[in-house]
């Protein structure tokens, strides 16, 4: 169902055998006809598009490109809910600084990915605007935040699209949807305008059809920021160097604490494909410890609810946003508007969040967590002093059933434990897909780099990507 | 320890400013205190020798030279506003008038 990738599309555009406006209607006709059974997107602006197809610079790197937008980055001009009803009628005054980077390349902004609201959710159900489902496994969960993202591109509906990752939030759909998804170091791309959900946590990236289409779209995103006081300075490389090379002694982690009996058989079967697969390519994979590797779960959530509620206590009906019709005073105004925007999983995080910044939990909870964020951080810097990259599954499972509503929260947050420790230690990591059988659900292979070592992680992804096919 | 204690759900939601229904309270009230009862196990992890780490990497550079630039209009930031009046937003009154 895939659509052809950047580089596929960027050499019909340059051989004048398609149009970028042509290409636009191509990609509209596939929304057309999938999407009201998919629902990756809330919307799609063909008008907005097309114009820009017509003034299309095809001499730059991704001119004429066509790319989906997750619904909590910024457009000037389109609506940028968060799949929430609190932004249903928010309309973004400016560009967020990846989307501004995208034109500046040449790409066409297409499309508003549906997500789990405020990117908070593992399987795409939490949007107020429906849930999505796995164009490569239907009937199931496209994973999520980032799920629209993922679905889009799975789907045909999109050649490529940008996505969020707070604790997985774009590796994970990756993987459920049989895609690639490409989380980037901390600080590598911008965070301005993009909607703030866990700000020590959150980094933009791509979700694509193949390692080359991620470095491509890293080439056009990287950068410091003036407006993004955590962006970073690290010079920007050309990510695609590595692309094609062998990896032979690369050597390559992989954690004793992954090899959990808990990893679905499929998960551990794909795993031990890859490992084998490294192998032959004359990689060296060793195996290596990550001792506080339970512990990520408990503080990620601490740590992401505490900042998702100072983040969004700016969503109080005052400036922006759903404002309730009900009130008789502002501290109603306040609660009230919020009650009727946000979602049932939003509000959990909010009140946990609260609760472990309340005064008298502070050092318990939120102080802890983040002196054991430290200790996974110094796992990472003990094991890359060993090993140069580091293999595991992205999630234990592959998708769950759409109408699988038999997990807690407790459960849901508990599949994030492979994704999540890139986030908390700022790490590069990328979900590469391991082909399984006709009609079996996709699953990813996650191989985690070193801070700013994207070019060569492109590089092992991509061995292991053609190997695999 | 008694899980049911961990959290009261309705005093935290009057802090966090977000109107709860009953049925909301008691839900949330078990996930939660589920969720409370498994983040317990930080404890077991020894952390007196660590400092916090509040940000992934250090970041030294955050300070830029204070100059005016562009910004939005004021029509382009008041465009989303709910209720506004003049070119400002208008809320419920929050000050008794002096008489």
């Amino acid at each position: 169902m895939l659509i052809g990738t950047i580089s596929h599309w960027r050499k019909q555009l340059l051989a004048g055998s398609i149009s970028p406006s042509e290409l636009v209607e191509e990609i509209a006709r596939n929304i057309d006809s999938r999407n009201p059974g998919i629902n990756a997107y809330i919307s799609a602006n063909k008008e907005a598009a097309l114009a820009e197809a017509a003034r299309a610079d095809l001499s730059l790197p991704l001119g004429g490109i066509p790319l989906a937008v997750k619904d909590n980055i910024c457009i000037q001009g389109e609506p940028t809910r968060c799949a929430s009803r609190i932004l249903e009628n928010f309309v973004s005054p400016y560009d967020a600084t990846a989307v501004c980077k995208l034109r500046a390349a040449g790409a066409i902004p297409f499309g508003r990915a549906n997500m789990d609201e405020f990117a908070m959710g593992s399987y795409g159900k939490n949007s107020a605007f429906g849930a999505t489902d796995n164009p490569a496994a239907p009937g199931h969960a496209p994973g999520g935040s980032s799920s629209g993202s993922a679905a889009a591109v799975a789907g045909g509906m999109a050649i490529a699209a940008l996505g969020s990752d707070t604790g997985g939030s774009i590796r994970q759909p990756a993987s459920h949807c049989g895609i690639v998804g490409l989380k980037p170091t901390y600080g590598r791309i911008s965070r301005y305008g993009l909607v703030a959900f866990a700000s020590s946590l959150d980094q933009i990236g791509p979700l694509t059809q193949n390692v080359e289409d991620a470095a491509l779209l890293l080439n056009a995103l990287c950068g410091h920021d003036a407006k993004d006081s955590t962006s970073s300075s690290h010079p920007t490389e050309d990510f695609t160097a590595g692309l094609g090379r062998d990896i032979k002694g690369k050597r390559i982690g992989l954690p004793k604490e992954y090899l959990s009996s808990g990893n679905d058989p499929a998960v551990a079967a794909a795993l031990d494909k890859a490992v084998h697969t490294l192998t032959k390519l004359d990689a060296e994979v060793v195996e290596i410890s990550l001792p506080h590797a339970e512990a990520v779960v408990a503080a990620y959530y601490i740590i992401a609810c505490a900042e998702a509620s100072s983040n969004l206590s700016r969503f109080d009906g005052i400036r922006y946003g759903h404002r309730t019709a009900n009130t008789n005073g502002l501290d109603e105004l306040y609660s009230r508007s919020r009650a009727e925007g946000f979602g049932p999983e939003v509000k959990r995080r909010i009140i946990l969040g609260t609760y472990v910044l309340s005064s008298g939990f502070y050092d318990a909870y939120y102080a802890k967590a983040q002196k054991v964020r430290a200790l996974v951080a110094q796992d990472f810097t003990a094991a890359f002093e060993q090993v140069d990259f580091i293999i595991g599954p992205v999630s234990p499972t592959p998708a769950p059933a759409l109408n699988d509503t038999s997990m807690s929260p407790l459960q849901v947050y508990l599949s994030d434990i492979y994704t999540i420790p890139a986030n908390l230690a700022g790490l590069p990591g990328i979900s590469v897909p391991c082909p399984q059988p006709e009609g079996a659900r996709p699953i990813g292979i996650q191989l985690l780099g070193r801070h700013f070592a994207e070019t060569d992680l492109l590089r092992v992804a991509s061995a292991l990507e053609s190997a695999l096919a | 320890m008694d899980t049911q204690a961990l959290i009261d759900v309705a005093y935290i939601a009057k802090l966090a400013k977000v109107e709860l229904t009953a049925e909301e309270t008691e839900r949330f009230s078990g996930d939660l205190n589920q969720v409370l009862a498994y983040v317990q196990q930080l404890e077991k992890w020894d952390t007196s020798a660590v400092e916090p780490m509040y940000h992934p990497l250090p970041v030294f550079d955050a300070l830029r030279p204070d100059v005016p630039g562009e910004s939005l209009s004021n029509e382009a930031a008041m465009a989303n506003a709910p209720q506004q009046e003049d070119g400002q937003v208008r809320v419920p009154k929050v000050v008794e008038s002096a008489h």
